[in-house]
């Protein structure tokens, strides 16, 4: 007969079965003082998908990201990764996890004391020891020359654009090869040729990688180039989940409102 | 005009015994607030430090960036102190001379001087200038890292942060505070004779041998080696504040004067209880 720690140790221990979405999250809540941020939010992404979360300016989109990755802690729900929920694991617990995923920030997040190719070879050097320096450094150059920046490997971050801050930010987030890339607004801020250029380079990186992916944007035309599927938020939950003409053909009146104003 | 501004507060405000109760019960609330921000930043102290502890003592060991604050804590204030030790040196000597002369005791120049810099000035002194250099330094670069979400990323790119940035700073304060303080040391007391030997003859030799005198290694090595706890009183307030600063420049700046302010207040603190432990276990 199964003891309770039978069956709480069997839901943390990661599930094999190949249907299992590779991000999970279920009834997710978070709240910063009296402010409720998320409320009940549940997605699934499966491997070799793009799934785009939508809405207006401070409805949780990047909070969710950062719970899926847990930069931070949920009041309630959980977040599986690969089936293994991450809630309450400790910093190196989850260390382990994090190197499956790679997470481009909002505004890159460069390290501004390191130059570009120190910035992608950051995760390699303290992951992939084991890898000699030569194939490090020819791995670095490989990820830059994916991004179009392999001309640029000793400026600082500072002295590059928002838009190649982007890529190089890309670039080290796919250092490590994630099976999970989460992108933070990965055009806010570009005009519309560098966003043009970054959504085709997340669509060419999706194709040839078939990395699950999580896109938090408010730019509706560039969820819509790079996502299979779209998530609307309002007010801490999902208001609809599915294509762009499931989001065109629905009659609820934010969604409406969200589609006329983008 | 005045007369009738005067006569509107007096018939506008309530009575100062209406007042009283309301001003109780808003120092009330203010004592309240700041007991319990007291005790909320010491529990949140005590929270980092087991988190930093614990990150430190567990592999990978991150020896790349110890050796780099190695250098930055050690290498580059290594300069600073050294001027301030020489200028120590030369104030003690002058004012020792004097106070000597006055009371008839100049023989017990070497002796004054060997003793109040190395027991006495030389670690405060490094600790303080320690504290305002390395200390601004680092609050500052971690919390503009954390502000502009570079610990984030790091943290994202399954790295431990208390290790890499924490771990490492503090251990190379508290490694490199006590040879700092043998530098300052070293210089004040060159200075000191110098400034000496130039109004009367006193050669190098005969003033180390007479400073010394008597000395043992219970003298000078506890005093040295007390400032191993200035080194991580330093690192663990600077390290804290920078990676829980919120709010943009202006909390960089806020993270910067804190870890200065709070490292040297604590330190200065920490040095009673240490000359007090010292005379209690070494004398």
């Amino acid at each position: 007969m199964a003891t309770t720690y039978d069956i709480a140790k069997k839901q943390e221990e990661p599930k094999q079965d190949g249907n299992v979405p590779v991000v999970s999250v279920e009834n997710l809540c978070k709240s910063f003082g009296h402010l409720k941020v998320l409320n009940g939010v549940s997605l699934r992404v499966n491997r070799g998908e793009t799934l785009a979360v939508l809405g207006r300016s401070g409805t949780g989109k990047s909070v969710l990201l950062r719970l899926i990755i847990g930069l931070e802690t949920p009041d309630s729900g959980s977040v599986r990764i690969n089936g293994q929920n991450i809630a309450g694991l400790a910093l190196d617990r989850l260390g382990a996890i994090r190197k499956k995923m790679g997470f481009l920030f909002q505004h890159a997040a460069l390290y501004d004391s390191l130059t570009i190719q120190e910035n992608v070879a950051f995760p390699l050097e303290h992951h992939r020891r084991d890898v000699s320096r030569s194939e490090r450094a020819d791995r670095v150059k490989q990820l830059l020359a994916e991004v179009g920046m392999e001309e640029n490997l000793d400026k600082m971050p500072s002295d590059i654009s928002g838009g190649m801050q982007k890529r190089v930010g890309l670039a080290r987030a796919l250092a490590l090869e994630p099976e999970i890339l989460l992108l933070d607004e990965p055009t806010a801020g570009l005009d519309p040729i560098s966003s043009g250029e970054i959504n085709e380079l997340i669509l060419k990186l999706q194709r040839e990688r078939q990395m699950a992916s999580i896109v938090v944007t408010h730019d509706l035309h560039s969820a819509r180039r790079i996502a299979d599927r779209l998530a609307l938020l309002n007010e801490g939950d999902v208001v609809i989940e599915g294509s762009f003409e499931d989001l065109q053909h629905s009659d609820n009146g934010f969604v409406k409102e969200f589609l006329n104003q983008s | 005009m005045s007369e009738l501004g005067f006569t509107e507060i007096a018939d506008t405000d309530p009575p100062l015994s209406v007042q009283r109760p309301e001003l109780i019960a808003s120092v009330a609330v203010s004592a309240a607030r700041l007991f319990n921000g007291f005790f909320e930043w010491f529990g949140s102290l005590a929270i980092f430090s087991w988190q930093v502890l614990r990150a430190g003592v567990t592999p990978p060991y991150e020896w790349r960036e110890l050796i780099r604050q190695l250098d930055e804590v050690g290498s580059k204030s290594l300069p600073l102190v050294a001027i301030a030790g020489a200028a120590i040196g030369v104030v003690i000597s002058l004012e020792a001379r004097y106070s000597l002369t006055r009371f008839g005791a100049r023989s017990m120049f070497p002796a004054t001087l060997v003793y109040s810099v190395i027991q006495v000035m030389g670690p405060i002194l490094t600790g303080l200038v320690v504290s305002g250099r390395v200390g601004a330094g680092m609050g500052a670069e971690l919390a503009s890292m954390e502000v502009t979400e570079q610990i984030d990323a790091i943290e994202a790119s399954a790295i431990n942060p208390y290790r890499l940035l924490a771990a490492t700073r503090i251990l190379a304060c508290i490694l490199m505070l006590p040879l700092l303080t043998l530098a300052t040391d070293g210089c004040a007391l060159l200075t000191g004779w110098l400034a000496q030997a130039l109004v009367e003859t006193l050669s190098f030799h005969q003033f180390i041998s007479n400073g010394f005198n008597g000395a043992t290694f219970n003298t000078f090595l506890p005093p040295t080696f007390k400032t191993a706890v200035y080194g991580l009183i330093i690192g663990l307030i600077a390290c804290f504040e920078g990676m829980r600063t919120r709010g943009g420049a202006a909390g960089v700046g806020r993270a910067a004067t804190n870890s200065v302010v709070l490292a040297s207040l604590f330190l200065i603190l920490a040095d009673v209880v240490l000359v007090k432990f010292i005379l209690v276990v070494f004398h």
